[in-house]
C-alpha cells in the first residue's frame, strides 16, 4: 500500500527581550540557578503578572511578516499544569484570542516549487523552568531562570507532506524570526525548540490519521530523522493490523527512535480559561503603523531583490540572503566595488569556507567588508590575478594589512604581487621560454594543439603568477603561430 | 443539576486535590449549587452582546523591557523545605 505523511509543527521562539513575560527578571541564558527567579516567577501568594511591552512589538511584527491578522483585543488563558518547573500550577498562555491570527509562510521544494504552508496562529506563553533528574539522591532538582521566558508558539497547519518539506519550514521560520530581530535562532541553547505532529494515512484517504506528538527536538537533522523514523513506525503499526496511539513521542538521537513518553492520565485536559490577573491587550491601528515601519526587509523580498538588482543566480541569492548579516555583508562590499558578481562569488565561495573552517559567524570575520572590497577592486582593476588574489585573501585572514580598505593594497606592495602587465617583460619571458623548449614547439606547430597550455604553464612559473593570464594567452598564440 | 461522585473525584483529581471519601456527598452539594447559579445565568438572553474577557472593561497596562530585579536567591531560597547547590529539590518528577 502506499502511504502518505501529514505533519504539522509547533515552534517555540524565545524571544530576544531583556527581561521575562510578566517579570523583570533577566532572561539572559546560563546564568548560575535561580539566581534569575524573582517571587513573580517563583508564584509567591499575592504576586500579579505585569506585560511587557517589547513582547507585544515582537509577536505582532511576527504578525505583520505572515501576513496574518494581528488580534485587536487578544487575551491571555490560563492552561492547567502541575509540574515543578512553573510553579504557578498553570502555564499563562494565549487560546482562544491569540495575538497572531492566520498567516502563511512559502517553502521551497526540492523540485524547485513553491509550496504555501499555513500558520494556524501565533501566541504569547510562559517558557518554564529546567528539571535535572541527576546526582539529588533520588530527588529532582529544580532551576527556575527560565521560568516565565516570553515564548512565542507557532502554530502551522497539517501542510507537509514529508521530513524535508518540515525541515524546509523550519528553516524558512528560524531565518524570518532572526531577520526581524525577534530570536537569537540558538537552537542548542534552547531558544529555538520544535514539536512536531506526525500521522499517516493510505494515499487518496481524506481523514487523517492518528497522529503522535514529538516532542523538543533541537537541530534540523533530528527534526529531519525523528519524523522519517515515526513515519516508518506508523506505517510498521498499520500493516502489521495494529492502530497508532495518540500520544506525545521522545525522540532519542543516540538509538535514532522514538519512545512513548509515559502517558499521564488526562493530561491533555488542560481547562483554560481567561487568566483573571491580566485584562486583555489592546493592538491599536497607531501602535501596529509604527511596528510596521520598523519592519526590516524580508527574507524573500530580499532574495528576490538580488537576482534582479545583482543579476545573481538563484543558488546565489540564497545562500547570501540565508542570514541578515550575510546579506549585509555582501551587499556592503558589491555597492562599494561595484562588482556584485565577483563579490557573490568571494563572500560564497573563498570567505564562507575560510568562515566554515575556522566556525566562525560573518560577524566574527577577520576580513571584514571594507578589507574584502578594496581585494575585489584590485582584482576588478587586474592589479592582481584571481588566484593572487587568494593569496592575498590569506595573508588579510592571517591579519597582515590593515582593518580597512587599504589592507588589500599594503599585502600587495609589501609581498610584490602586483600583476606585471607590462608588454616587454611578458615578451621577453615567451622569448625565453620558446627559445628554450623548441620540441614543444615543434609539436604545437605541427598541429598539438595541447600543448599550448604548457607555454602558458611556463611563464606563469616564470612570472610567479604575476603575469596577466589574458594577456599571456594572448601573446603567445601570436608568437606560436607567427 | 446534580455531580456523581465520580465526577467530583475527576475534578478532585484534575485540581490535584485529595479528598476524603466521606466528604464527596458534601462536596457534590456544594458544587453543584454552583451549577445552580451557572444555569440561571445561561438563561439569560445576552444575544448581540460581545462576551467579555473580564470582568473589568479595561485594557492591559504594559511595563518597558527593563531588567528591575536583583538575585535573591538566598532570600527566597530560605523557606524551601529543601536545596542543593542552588536548586530547589521536590520528589522525583518522571517524564
Amino acid at each position: 500500500m502506499e502511504w502518505e505523511t501529514v505533519i504539522g509543527l509547533e515552534i517555540h521562539a524565545q524571544l530576544s527581550t531583556k527581561s521575562k513575560l510578566f517579570s523583570g527578571s533577566s532572561t539572559e541564558y546560563g546564568q548560575e540557578p535561580n539566581t534569575q527567579a524573582n517571587i513573580v516567577d517563583l508564584a509567591m501568594p499575592g504576586v500579579l503578572p505585569v506585560l511587557n511591552t517589547e513582547v507585544v512589538r515582537m509577536a505582532a511584527m511576527f504578525g505583520l511578516a505572515i501576513d496574518a491578522p494581528i488580534g485587536k483585543a487578544n487575551v491571555f488563558a490560563r492552561k492547567n499544569y502541575f509540574y515543578p518547573d512553573l510553579p504557578q500550577g498553570y502555564q499563562i498562555s494565549q487560546f482562544d484570542k491569540p495575538i497572531v491570527e492566520l498567516g502563511h509562510m512559502d517553502i521551497t521544494l526540492e523540485n524547485g516549487k513553491t509550496k504555501r504552508v499555513g500558520i494556524t496562529r501565533a501566541h504569547l506563553e510562559q517558557d518554564a523552568g529546567k528539571s535535572l533528574h541527576e546526582d539529588f539522591a533520588g530527588m529532582t532538582g529544580i532551576d527556575l531562570n527560565r521560568s516565565g521566558t516570553p515564548l512565542l508558539e507557532i502554530v502551522s497547519e497539517p501542510d507537509m507532506s514529508s521530513a524535508k518539506e518540515a525541515v524546509a519550514y523550519m528553516k524558512k521560520i528560524h531565518e524570518l524570526v532572526q531577520y526581524l530581530g525577534i530570536n537569537d535562532g540558538n537552537l542548542a541553547e534552547g531558544s529555538f525548540r520544535c514539536d512536531a505532529n506526525v500521522s499517516v494515512r493510505p494515499k487518496g484517504q481524506k481523514e487523517l490519521g492518528t497522529r503522535a506528538e514529538l516532542k523538543n527536538i533541537n537541530s534540523f537533522k533530528f527534526v529531519e530523522r525523528a519524523i522519517n523514523i515515526e513515519i516508518e513506525r506508523q506505517i510498521d503499526i498499520i500493516e502489521d493490523g495494529g492502530a497508532v496511539v495518540q500520544e506525545t513521542r521522545l525522540y532519542d538521537p543516540d538509538k535514532n527512535e522514538t519512545r512513548s513518553m509515559r502517558s499521564k492520565e488526562e493530561a491533555n485536559d488542560y481547562r483554560y480559561f481567561p487568566c483573571p490577573d491580566l485584562l486583555p491587550i489592546e493592538i491599536t491601528d497607531e501602535f501596529l503603523a509604527a511596528v510596521k515601519a520598523t519592519l526590516p526587509e524580508l527574507p524573500t523580498a530580499k532574495f528576490e531583490r538580488f537576482m534582479s538588482e545583482y543579476d545573481l543566480s538563484d543558488y546565489d541569492a540564497g545562500v547570501l540572503t540565508s542570514t541578515r548579516a550575510t546579506a549585509d555583508y555582501f551587499e556592503t562590499v558589491a555597492k562599494a566595488c561595484g562588482e556584485p558578481k565577483l563579490t557573490a562569488n568571494w563572500v560564497t565561495g573563498e570567505l564562507s569556507s575560510h568562515l566554515n573552517n575556522d566556525a566562525l559567524e560573518i560577524t566574527e570575520s577577520p576580513v571584514n567588508a571594507e578589507m574584502l572590497t578594496g581585494l575585489i577592486k584590485r582584482i576588478a582593476d587586474k592589479t592582481i590575478s584571481g588566484k593572487i588574489a587568494k593569496e592575498v585573501f590569506q595573508a588579510l585572514w592571517a591579519g597582515e594589512g590593515s582593518n580597512d580598505e587599504s589592507a588589500a593594497d599594503k599585502v600587495i606592495e609589501s609581498k610584490g604581487l602586483k600583476q606585471i602587465t607590462d608588454t616587454g617583460a611578458i615578451e621577453a619571458m615567451i622569448d625565453e621560454i620558446i627559445a628554450n623548449n623548441a620540441g614543444q614547439v615543434e609539436q604545437y606547430r605541427s598541429g598539438k594543439e595541447k600543448v599550448f597550455g604548457f607555454f602558458v604553464g611556463q611563464v606563469m612559473k616564470a612570472s610567479q603568477g604575476k603575469a596577466n593570464p589574458a594577456q599571456v594567452n594572448e601573446m603567445l598564440k601570436k608568437k606560436l603561430n607567427s | 443539576m446534580s455531580l456523581s461522585p465520580e465526577e467530583v473525584k475527576q475534578i478532585a483529581f484534575l485540581a490535584r486535590l485529595s479528598i476524603q471519601e466521606q466528604n464527596i456527598e458534601q462536596y457534590s452539594q456544594d458544587l453543584s449549587s454552583i451549577f445552580g447559579l451557572v444555569e440561571q445565568m445561561n438563561a439569560q438572553d445576552v444575544e448581540n452582546i460581545e462576551p467579555m474577557a473580564h470582568p473589568q472593561d479595561a485594557m492591559q497596562r504594559l511595563r518597558d523591557d527593563v531588567v528591575t530585579e536583583t538575585n535573591q536567591r538566598e532570600k527566597l531560597m530560605s523557606n524551601a523545605p529543601l536545596t542543593e547547590a542552588g536548586l530547589f529539590l521536590v520528589p522525583k518528577v518522571l517524564d
